[in-house]
């Protein structure tokens, strides 16, 4: 993973996409109540007076960027908003209100035919019950998006191929979505997204149709492509743990609004609230925490002490830490010594993230 | 009596009791309740006939100039389809049958079209294949226009919709007179009606089809990048490829039933015509071999298309090399070759010969004789039970219809007072039994009815009836609908034709729904019953309708009698597959949860699958009493008196005025029929909370 142990992505963070305050309301005319500055001032009441008037709040005052090569994750459960606000990043949805900036312009006064290139061109998506083309084949399904675009058949032929090679799936080429198991369908879904080689990819819920089994297997895939890849993701789940897994930095959003925002180490040692909290109580700490979370910046290794990254997960330490009681030296980019972790560091942090404190970071 | 005043539907249905009989009480006296009086009629009849001749002089050259358009196409394919060598249209016919379904298919096409051939129907059916052929084409464009304007403006959804309702609920005889007064006589008027009878299913297949398509399925298309017709033509319309190509089945058949029916008006010498001409001439031999063809063209057609619809047409096709992906294409041209070089040296390959035909209608119609003579006594049996026990009662009442003659007794006030105890009896004992007070007054209202008779029911009382159905079953908008319509049918004098027809029409749709729920529930439960059951469907749903008359006329003779069976024969039909479906579909839960607290197998079906099941059933009704309706029309032709009789003297005399209004009647019969059984399904069902 291309993330640095401070969690921020390797080319100083250059924002790709950003919301700002964006609202989505469903209903009669929900317009007519943004006429003030409420919105701005106090969103919650806003929220209320329109649930209030009987329309559905599917998106309230979101903000949030994502920077170019991260992964992005917002996590809630069912109904919360998520398809919503992913929808909102690609126009698939008109926001009621906010900005949405893609590469610092304004995506929503951009005129229909540049919406066009740009979905063409620079944004992949990826959906839940995969979306295929049912009448045509994988190859052509993976192609669709650059028949649209009027590239030569060879050429799309070929294009494709590649991408299909790239989710495992040769050899299928010809079989038909119907053909395929949901896991392999959703390979196509990802093969076709991917297509035309986009900088910005959406991914709805991607392997919430698939067995737990499956689930897992193509979650590394994704992690694994995405090392080859680098693009800027928005990866949506209602899965906590699979955001755990996956993300860079994670969104929680409940009832439309954003509750917190952080990486997943700093979500599950800080939660926001009791609504965080509930999911995070019942995650192992150490499949979250990495090495550099817990250091001991104090503390001097001996010299033949061994050297771990200090991305490295508390899963990892554990068994070095066991053989070397005196402590296991921690490195951060380009091979500097950060501190090292020993037995106390360790239980220290993981005590601190019990009872909220600030981590030793 | 507590609970008549808790019950407000109860209450008001008290009322409308009460207000009957007072009404046939007094009718004696006051001849106006019996029968509307005539002075209270509006001329509406003579004012439609002006104008309609008003209109023809204004326009009518325009129609004329359309159908002398439309008539070359008809013409040219009509010539071409009588020039082609028969060897050739039937090879072709059965190729495509093979590209559908494959083989049995194919021989199937091959023996129905030897069939036409040898019982020298060739002519007559080419000529019905030219109509079908231009307003199938016709008629499934026209629809997928409408539909497609339909999916796109909400606004026009919110205008054709209705419109085709309308247009479907409108006997199909109704729609033959005006075009016959604009469009002039001519096989242009079949093929008019057809397209106008013929383009609605397309329409609500593509809308719904179009609107099927899983959002997910479009998103994707629109983050493909497609702009607006790619996301139309590339997506959409593929993704609803199988709606779309269910509703081109639909309205060929539809476009055949119309093509058929109106022969009627003869002149195009089809093999509709064939059949008309022959059973009027009371030959049923002749006529039951060429609805024979008529039946084979609608089974080969609908199996061709709904192939083409449902088939698991292989997606692999296109990876066959071009000989084999073309086999059928390289096979016809192959076979038009051959046969035209052929047809040159051998006449017979050009033309069938005329001693290569036979003709079984001789024996045939011997055999039917036979059978009406020795079997006089059952059939009369049959016959005069049904009519005397069953259908005069209610049509006249209990005082006309008990003749020493039938009876064996005249009824007499002592009779009528025993009558009422009984009736009283029964009500009391529906009281007793602890369901509350609808029972009863159902047995009172109905005892009241074959007393007097649907014919002699006070034309307000009925009006009260009506109304009251309309307002418990929909509310207060479908009750002053319904008023508005039954005013419609007092004001124009039709008043009459009408209560016979829903007479006629509501004894048959009585039978069927009783007999096809009961098939229905039987085929349910036993998959023997049902797989017996479904080619008879089937077949009877194909079955261009005055085909299904022949038979029965040939045993039973015009009449009322012949009605109602040919009614029960198509309309019998839907009543079985709503049954069956509906109870196949159960949630599987709520039988589990009956068979876990004991349920025997009768208390399952009583008391947990037929409730839950009941408003599909309904719906069901609803298809009974549509079909019953749409068949009444047709059974005008052996000689009833209702409205469907009216449309027919209306076309025959070329009487505008006559024919439309009451076609009018027919469909507002109809449309009352449909909104009441249909919002009593659906509030049920939401009850239920089944939605
Ligand atoms: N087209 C729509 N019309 C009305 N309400 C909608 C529509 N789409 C979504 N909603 C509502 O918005 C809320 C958020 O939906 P969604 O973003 O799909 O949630 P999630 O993807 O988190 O499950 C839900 O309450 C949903 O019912
Ligand atoms: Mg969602």
């Amino acid at each position: 993973m291309a993330v640095t142990a401070e969690g921020t992505p390797p080319d100083g963070g250059k924002i790709k996409i950003s919301c700002r305050n964006v609202w989505k309301v469903y209903g009669d005319n929900p317009q007519a109540m943004f006429g003030d500055d409420a919105a701005a001032t106090d969103p919650a009441g806003l929220a209320r007076r329109l649930r209030e008037a009987g329309h559905i709040v599917a998106a309230c005052d979101v903000s949030f960027d994502v920077r170019a090569g991260e992964i992005f994750v917002i996590m809630g459960l069912s109904g919360s908003g998520k398809s919503t606000m992913v929808r909102c990043l690609s126009r698939l949805v008109e926001p009621t209100a906010g900005e949405i900036l893609l590469d610092g312009r304004d995506l929503l006064t951009v005129p229909d035919k540049d919406l066009i290139d740009i979905r063409r061109h620079k944004m992949g998506m990826v959906f839940q019950n995969f979306g295929l083309l049912p009448h045509l084949n994988v190859l052509d399904n993976v192609a669709f998006p650059l028949k649209l675009q009027g590239v030569p058949l060879a050429e799309r032929r070929a294009r494709a191929q590649r991408v299909i090679d790239l989710v495992e799936l040769g050899g299928r080429e010809a079989a038909f979505p119907g053909e395929l198991s949901g896991g392999q369908q959703q390979r196509v879904g990802i093969a076709r997204s991917l297509a035309v080689e986009p900088e910005l990819w959406f991914l709805d819920e991607p392997f919430s149709a698939l067995d737990p089994l499956i689930r897992r297997q193509m979650q590394d895939e994704f992690l694994k492509l995405q090392q080859m890849l680098h693009k800027s993701i928005v990866f949506i789940t209602h899965d906590f743990l699979e955001a755990l897994r996956i993300a860079d930095r994670m969104a929680i959003m409940r009832e439309g609004a954003i509750v917190q925002i952080g990486s997943p180490a700093e979500l599950v040692l800080h939660p926001a609230d009791s609504y965080v909290a509930e999911f995070t109580s019942e995650v192992p700490r150490s499949r979250v925490l990495r090495a550099a979370d817990v250091l001991d910046p104090a503390a001097r290794p001996g010299a033949d002490a061994p050297r771990i990254d200090g991305r490295a997960r508390l899963q990892e330490v554990y068994p070095l830490l066991a053989r070397h009681t005196d402590g296991i030296a921690v490195t951060g980019e380009g091979g500097k010594l950060l501190g090292a972790v020993t037995a106390t560091s360790v239980i220290r942090g993981l005590a601190a993230g019990d009872t909220a404190a600030k981590p030793a970071a | 009596m507590t609970a008549l005043f808790a019950d407000r539907h109860a209450r008001i249905w008290a009322g409308v009791l009460v207000f009957s009989a007072l009404c046939v009480a007094l009718s004696g006296g006051l001849p106006w309740l019996k029968s509307y009086p005539d002075s209270l009629v509006l001329p509406v009849t003579p004012i439609l006939n002006d104008i309609m001749t008003w209109f023809v002089g204004l326009f009518g050259w325009a129609f004329r100039d359309i159908s002398f358009v439309l008539a070359m196409p008809i013409e040219g394919v009509r010539q071409l389809l009588q020039w082609l060598p028969w060897p050739f249209t039937m090879g072709v016919c059965v190729i495509v049958a093979h590209a559908a379904a494959g083989w049995r298919l194919a021989a199937f096409t091959g023996a129905a079209m030897l069939y036409m051939a040898a019982m020298g129907y060739w002519v007559e059916s080419m000529n019905t294949l030219a109509l079908v052929a231009i307003s199938v084409p016709l008629s499934v464009l026209v629809g997928f226009g409408f539909g497609v304007w339909a999916f796109v403006s909400r606004r026009a959804e919110r205008i054709i919709m209705p419109a085709l309702d309308l247009m479907q609920t409108v006997p199909t005889f109704a729609y033959l007179l005006p075009i016959l007064l604009l469009f002039g006589f001519g096989a242009v008027v079949g093929l008019i009606a057809s397209l106008l009878f013929a383009f609605p299913p397309m329409v609500r297949n593509t809308v719904l089809g179009l609107q099927r398509v899983s959002p997910e399925v479009v998103e994707s298309g629109t983050m493909s990048g497609a702009t607006g017709a790619q996301l139309f033509w590339q997506i959409r319309v593929p993704s609803a490829k199988r709606q779309i190509m269910l509703g081109v089945n639909q309205t060929t058949m539809a476009a055949l039933s119309m093509v058929i029916v109106a022969s009627i008006i003869g002149g195009t010498g089809d093999i509709g015509w064939a059949v008309l001409s022959t059973m009027r001439k009371a030959v049923f031999g002749e006529s039951l071999l060429a609805g024979i063809v008529i039946a084979f063209i609608a089974m080969a057609m609908d199996r061709i298309t709904w192939a083409f619809a449902t088939g698991e047409s292989n997606p692999h096709a296109a990876e066959r090399p071009f000989m084999r992906r073309h086999a059928h294409l390289l096979l016809a041209a192959a076979l038009f070759l051959a046969v035209l070089v052929l047809a040159q040296v051998e006449p017979a390959l050009a033309t069938w010969p005329r001693d290569w035909t036979i003709n079984p209608a001789k024996p045939i119609n011997d055999a039917i004789t036979w059978v009406v003579v020795n079997l006089k006594t059952q059939i009369e049996l049959i016959k005069r039970g049904a009519f005397f026990y069953l259908m005069l009662p209610l049509r006249v009442g209990l005082e006309q219809s008990v003749r020493p003659m039938t009876w064996g007794f005249t009824f007499t006030g002592a009779h009528a007072i025993g009558y009422a105890v009984l009736a009283l009896a029964g009500a009391a004992w529906m009281l007793l039994r602890g369901k509350g007070p609808r029972p009863a007054l159902a047995v009172l209202g109905i005892a009241l009815l074959f007393f007097v008779g649907m014919a002699n029911f006070p034309w307000p009382a009925l009006v009260a009836v009506f109304v009251t159905l309309a307002w418990s079953t929909g509310g207060t908008r479908l009750a002053i609908g319904t008023l508005a319509g039954l005013a419609f049918l007092l004001l124009t004098g039709i008043w009459t034709y009408a209560v016979l027809s829903i007479y006629l029409c509501g004894i048959a749709v009585l039978i069927s729904f009783t007999l096809g729920t009961t098939l229905g529930i039987w085929a349910a439960h036993d998959k023997r019953v049902s797989a017996f059951l479904r080619p008879i469907n089937d077949t009877l749903q194909t079955m261009p309708l005055f085909v299904i008359l022949i038979p029965i006329i040939m045993i039973f003779k015009l009449g009322d009698f012949t009605a109602v069976l040919a009614i029960v024969a198509y309309a019998t039909v839907p009543a079985i597959r709503y049954a069956e479906s509906a109870l196949r579909s159960l949630p599987e839960t709520v039988i589990e949860a009956g068979t876990a607290m004991g349920c025997t197998r009768w208390q399952l079906l009583w008391q947990v699958k037929l409730p839950i099941a009941l408003p599909e059933m309904m719906l069901g009704l609803n298809q009974t009493i549509m079909y019953g309706i749409s068949m009444l029309v047709i059974t005008a032709l052996v000689g009833t008196t209702e409205l469907g009789q009216r449309v027919y003297v209306g076309l025959s005399d070329g009487d505008f005025g006559v024919g439309i209004v009451a076609g009018i009647g027919m469909a507002i019969i109809a449309m009352s029929a449909d909104r009441m059984t249909q919002s009593w399904s659906a509030s049920r069902r939401k009850q239920l909370g089944l939605v």
